[in-house]
This record gives C-alpha cells, sequence and structure tokens, in this order.
C-alpha cells in the first residue's frame, strides 16, 4: 500500500487516484464532459472501503461546491472538479469560501465557450480564475498542470497551500490534460488526518464546539462597513503574502534564445515542440511557463523579457494571460499573441509562423 | 434587579430558564416573531441531548441569517439556499455529529428548492428546521413561495394571484414522498401546547438524525408581524385562522419506529 505506483492514465484519473493516496477525505461532483472520469474512477475504485474517502455525486456543481464549504469548514480535506459550465455555477460558492476562508479544492477541467460551448479544449477560463471569479475583492490560488503527473502532483501541493492560507486553490487544467494518457508515478499512500490531528491543525473548523474554546463560526457576512473593511484588508494581506511566497515557474530553452514563448498547461506542451522546430530552422526560441497563474510570476517575466528580441504569448483563447505577460513587460519587449478558439488546438507549425511574423 | 423579587428568584422557586446555550445578546428579530421561540427550542433539546459538543448548525440567508449569534454551538453560514448541501459535506464526513440546517421559506422553498429536495432524497441524516411564515422578511416583505393566494406583499400589492404568480408551495408534502426522509411534520409555536409539540418533533429528528434513520423535515409555521403589517397577536390570529387551513398541522410521515 506504501508503494508508489509507475502507470499510464489519463489526467482525470490521475487527479482521482492521487487525492484517493494524499489522505483526501471528501469528493463531490457532477458529471460533465471533458471530466466525467474523475468522479467515474473515484467510483469504480470505492475509497469509502479503503482509506474511507466519502464520494458523493451531487445533484449540481451549485451543490457540488457547497459540499465542499461544508466539508472543508469542517476541517476536511474536500474538493470538486468541473468543466467551464459547471465552474461558471460554482463561482457563488467560490466566493464564499474566499470571504469565509474555506481551504477546498476545485479541478477546471477546461472546454471551450461561451455559454454551452463545445466539449473540446480550451484556456478561456484564465479571467475568471485568475480574477477571482465570484463577487468580491478575491484570489484563489491557480496551478496549471502540462502533464498527467502534474495532475496527479498538484493535488496534494493544492491541499497544502489551501490549508496553509486557509483559501481555494483551482487547479486549472483543459481537456487535453484531462483526457491524454501519459506515464505517471502516483504518490504513496498516506492515512487521511484523524480527528486530533484536525483539531490541532484547524483551530477554526466547525466540528464541535469544546468547552475549552468559543464557537467557531464559518461565514462571509459582516453587515458593519467599518468591520468589513477589516477583514477585507486581512485578507489583501494574506494575498500579498502568497505573492510574495507562492509562486511557480518553469523554463525551458531560455538562455540563448531570441524569443520567449510564455505558455501554460497543454499550451507549454504544444509549444516545447513548436520551440524545437523553430530552432530546426534557425529561430532560437525558448519557454516561460507560469505554473502558478495567480499569483502570477511577473517580476520573473519581467526579468526573463530582458534583452530579447521578443515575446510570444500562446494560449488556447482570444488572448487573456497576454494581458498579464504586457503588464510584467511593461513595454520593455515586444508582446505577440497567438491562440486558437472554440476548442481548436493550435497545430506547432502555427506557432512556428506566429514566432516568424514577430522576427519581421 | 428590584428588591422586592430577591425573595422569589431562588433555586427552590425555579421552574423555568433559559437554556445554557442561548448566547447574553440581545436578538435582532421584530416582536412576535416565532423565530426567538424556535432557537430556544433547538438550544433546549441539544442540551437535553448532551450533543452541546457534537453539533454543527448552519444558517440561512434571510432573517435568520445571524441565528449563529443565537447559539453557542459551531456554525457554518451557507448562501442563499445552499445549506442542505453544506450540511450534507459536514454531515458526510463527521457522521458521530448532529448536524442541522435552519432555514426560510424564500431560502428552502425556492432559491435551495433543489438542494432541499436532493439532501432529503439522498436520506441524509441531517436536520432541516423549516420557518415558514409566507413572506420574505429580512428584505422586507416581497412575496415567498409560500405566500397564501390573496395575500398582500410588497411585490404583490394586490393580493398573490394564481395567474401572475403561481401557487403557494407545500414543500413539506413534497418532502414526505421522497424515500430518504424518515420523518416529516408540520407544528407552530403560537400557544404553549404547540410550543411543547414543537419541541417533541425537534428532539424526534435529530433523535432520528444520529440513529441514521435518514432526513426530517420540521416545518414551523411562523408569524412575521413587520411582514404582515400586523401586531403581534393580530399576526398569531392570522396565521391561525389562514396559514394553518393551508398548512394543516400534524406528522406527515413518521418512520422513526421502524
Amino acid at each position: 500500500m506504501a508503494e508508489q505506483e509507475v502507470t499510464l492514465m489519463k489526467g482525470n484519473e490521475a487527479i482521482a487516484r492521487a487525492a484517493v493516496r494524499c489522505g483526501v477525505d471528501g469528493y463531490f461532483g457532477y458529471p460533465i464532459t471533458p471530466q466525467s472520469e474523475v468522479i467515474e474512477t473515484l467510483a469504480l475504485d470505492k475509497p469509502w472501503e479503503t482509506t474511507g474517502m466519502v464520494v458523493v455525486q451531487a445533484e449540481s456543481e451549485v451543490a457540488s461546491i457547497n459540499m465542499v464549504y461544508g466539508a472543508a469548514g469542517a476541517g476536511k480535506r474536500a474538493f470538486t472538479s468541473s468543466s467551464s459550465p459547471g465552474i461558471a455555477l460554482m463561482q457563488e460558492g467560490i466566493s464564499y469560501m474566499a470571504g469565509a476562508e474555506i481551504p477546498g479544492v476545485v479541478v477546471n477541467v477546461q472546454r471551450g465557450g461561451p455559454g454551452l460551448g463545445t466539449i473540446q479544449p480550451s484556456q478561456s477560463d484564465y479571467f475568471q480564475a485568475t480574477r477571482g471569479g465570484g463577487n468580491g475583492d478575491y484570489n484563489v490560488i491557480v496551478l496549471a498542470p502540462a502533464s498527467v503527473q502534474e495532475m496527479a502532483d498538484f493535488v496534494d501541493l493544492s491541499f497544502n497551500l489551501a490549508f496553509k492560507y486557509r483559501n481555494p486553490v483551482m487547479i486549472l487544467s483543459d481537456g487535453v490534460i484531462g483526457q491524454m494518457m501519459e506515464r505517471v508515478v502516483l504518490p504513496p499512500y498516506r492515512p487521511r488526518r484523524t480527528e486530533e490531528e484536525i483539531r490541532r491543525e484547524c483551530p477554526w473548523a466547525t466540528m464541535g464546539r469544546t468547552k475549552d474554546r468559543r464557537p467557531n463560526i464559518m461565514t462571509s457576512l459582516e453587515l458593519k462597513s467599518e468591520v468589513m473593511e477589516v477583514h477585507n484588508l486581512h485578507l489583501q494581506e494574506k494575498y500579498r503574502k502568497i505573492r510574495e511566497t507562492e509562486v511557480r515557474y518553469d523554463t525551458w530553452q531560455c538562455d540563448d534564445a531570441d524569443y520567449v514563448i510564455v505558455a501554460f498547461g497543454s499550451a507549454a506542451r504544444l509549444a516545447q515542440k513548436a520551440i524545437d522546430m523553430a530552432r530546426d530552422c534557425g529561430i532560437k526560441a525558448g519557454l516561460f511557463r507560469p505554473i502558478t497563474l495567480w499569483p502570477f510570476p511577473t517580476e520573473q517575466i519581467a526579468a526573463v523579457a530582458q534583452g530579447r528580441k521578443g515575446i510570444l504569448v500562446v494560449e488556447i483563447n482570444a488572448g487573456q494571460m497576454v494581458e498579464d505577460v504586457r503588464l510584467a513587460v511593461n513595454g520593455s519587449t515586444p508582446v505577440g499573441h497567438f491562440g486558437r478558439l472554440g476548442g481548436i488546438v493550435p497545430e506547432p507549425d502555427e506557432i512556428v509562423d506566429a514566432l516568424r511574423k514577430m522576427e519581421n | 434587579m428590584n428588591a422586592e423579587f430577591n425573595g422569589i428568584i431562588s433555586p427552590e422557586n425555579l421552574v423555568y430558564k433559559k437554556p445554557e446555550l442561548m448566547n447574553e445578546v440581545p436578538m435582532h428579530y421584530c416582536p412576535g416573531c416565532s423565530h426567538g421561540v424556535v432557537h430556544k427550542l433547538i438550544g433546549e433539546v441539544i442540551e437535553e441531548m448532551e450533543m452541546e459538543e457534537k453539533t454543527v448548525g448552519v444558517s440561512p440567508v434571510g432573517c435568520a441569517v445571524f441565528a449563529y449569534r443565537y447559539l453557542d454551538i459551531d456554525w457554518q453560514e451557507a448562501a442563499h439556499g445552499r445549506a442542505p448541501a453544506v450540511a450534507t459535506g459536514i454531515k458526510r464526513l463527521w457522521p458521530d455529529r448532529l448536524v442541522f440546517t435552519y432555514q426560510g421559506d424564500g431560502d428552502l422553498a425556492c432559491i435551495g428548492t433543489a438542494e432541499t429536495i436532493h439532501a432529503l432524497n439522498r436520506g441524509e441524516n441531517i436536520v432541516i428546521i423549516f420557518i415558514n411564515n409566507a413572506i420574505y422578511g429580512m428584505t422586507g416583505g416581497q412575496m415567498a413561495p409560500t405566500t397564501l393566494l390573496g395575500q398582500k406583499t410588497a411585490t404583490c400589492p394586490y393580493g398573490r394571484d394564481a395567474e401572475l404568480h403561481g401557487y403557494p408551495i407545500k414543500i413539506t408534502e413534497i418532502a414526505a414522498q421522497l424515500e430518504g426522509t424518515c420523518y416529516v411534520t408540520r407544528q407552530s409555536v403560537e400557544s404553549v401546547a404547540s410550543i411543547r409539540s414543537a419541541k417533541r418533533a425537534i428532539r424526534k429528528a435529530f433523535e432520528a438524525s444520529m440513529a441514521g434513520k435518514g432526513s426530517s423535515l420540521v416545518e414551523i409555521v411562523s408569524t412575521c408581524s413587520s411582514g404582515w403589517k400586523l401586531s403581534p397577536v393580530k399576526a398569531n390570529e392570522w396565521m391561525k385562522n389562514n396559514m394553518f387551513p393551508f398548512y394543516p398541522k400534524g406528522d406527515l410521515k413518521d418512520k422513526t419506529s421502524e
């Protein structure tokens, strides 16, 4: 049981199996393409018979996120997953979690929009994910996996960040990473936390008021605006600490690059192939891959942009992260964008063409 | 304290006291409102069951949004209508805890209808306390899903008209039909007898949830003197004359002894 396991599986399956192994307490979800394998895998594996993990198919995404609110507010490691239209429905609950400082995890296996859109992959929920998404001044920590391995690895990382900061964390994946099969090393099994451990680590949790403390109350409500401002300032201070501490990114072949592609998730994988092809044609390109989309690696991108001929932002959307890259680069280097829309995944040679255009 | 009462208030003369779980804070409820009585009953039942340290309440959006200020237990404040989903998350992961929601008619029977019906239908071992006063109290007296035909509110100022507004919903009757519910009852708190009956109902529901028998719904037909624009006494009369005929009191389903 304690062994790590090397296997071939889909990103969605990796999320589910890593969660069971990381000692996650509960999953609450509603089927939607292209992420249904998360709940299907859990239903098949029956973790309630082994680790005791609870799996509930909810009546809607609205209910799913509120079940996570309840479970996580009571100190448990709980998560949900969905795809873009379902994540839109969850924004109310995510905002309430941010306000009440509840540490849940949400997985978005994005598909094309707007509206019911398509079932093919997309990265067009970047704005929604990185700007909060619901009402009020808040941020969720956003991690962007670029491989099935990272789908597995980011589960535990997400819970650690969520509980460290008492804040919702989103894994912003897409239909490519969710559906493709790759070699993955699953983590060894770790037991779920005991009641004593939860009491110690989560003194704020609503698990029954013991005589030695005041009641714990999970709420985002405060009618006195002067008190609400203090709460908001506390949240902003927390977000500042997260920005200072939790920025994650990766670079590849940037040292001698004239052009740096900035891309996250599956677009970064496509960019790697395009960079190989570009170098074969004599264009020296490299990759900067933000792993945390919020907090965004602003300073690191500003630094990597110095002395380059151009920055090309490749996204499977109409141009969303490019705004953050432009803010980071702040005019020091030309910034271009290439994206495909509506669920079309760009071909690497299209990206090479976009690089060529920057050269001219 | 007036000196003449000093000889009267002594332990041997004590016949009534408020539950320890009731916090020493002024309630924001209007005079004549049923909420305060129901809060007290919940506090009494939790104490009698000795579940003070194992209870988690879920408060709604509506007049009872601040229920968490009045009972000295752990609480979660849910988004409008989502309390049964929040309670599901808590109870599924802490099955030995007593988990209840406290919701009004707009929260439970309108915006949260899906969460209510599906939590009950899954047979979650939770209790839903449902305050039905046929009006939106907190937002200032607008039409509720349970507003009676002909009843005037801020959004049906000429009286609820079925053609314009649809019919009042009997969500408790719907709940009684669901396989997941073990106890569904309709109570009120306008008299000593009905307060005692409501308390017995809450106790039965709480015990059934701890015995893992499924979901319970305890509806309390309630007054809203401010929303109805009646004095507390007249509000009680109006409730008896108008609400009880449409929302008849009594158990709709009781499988707790099975």
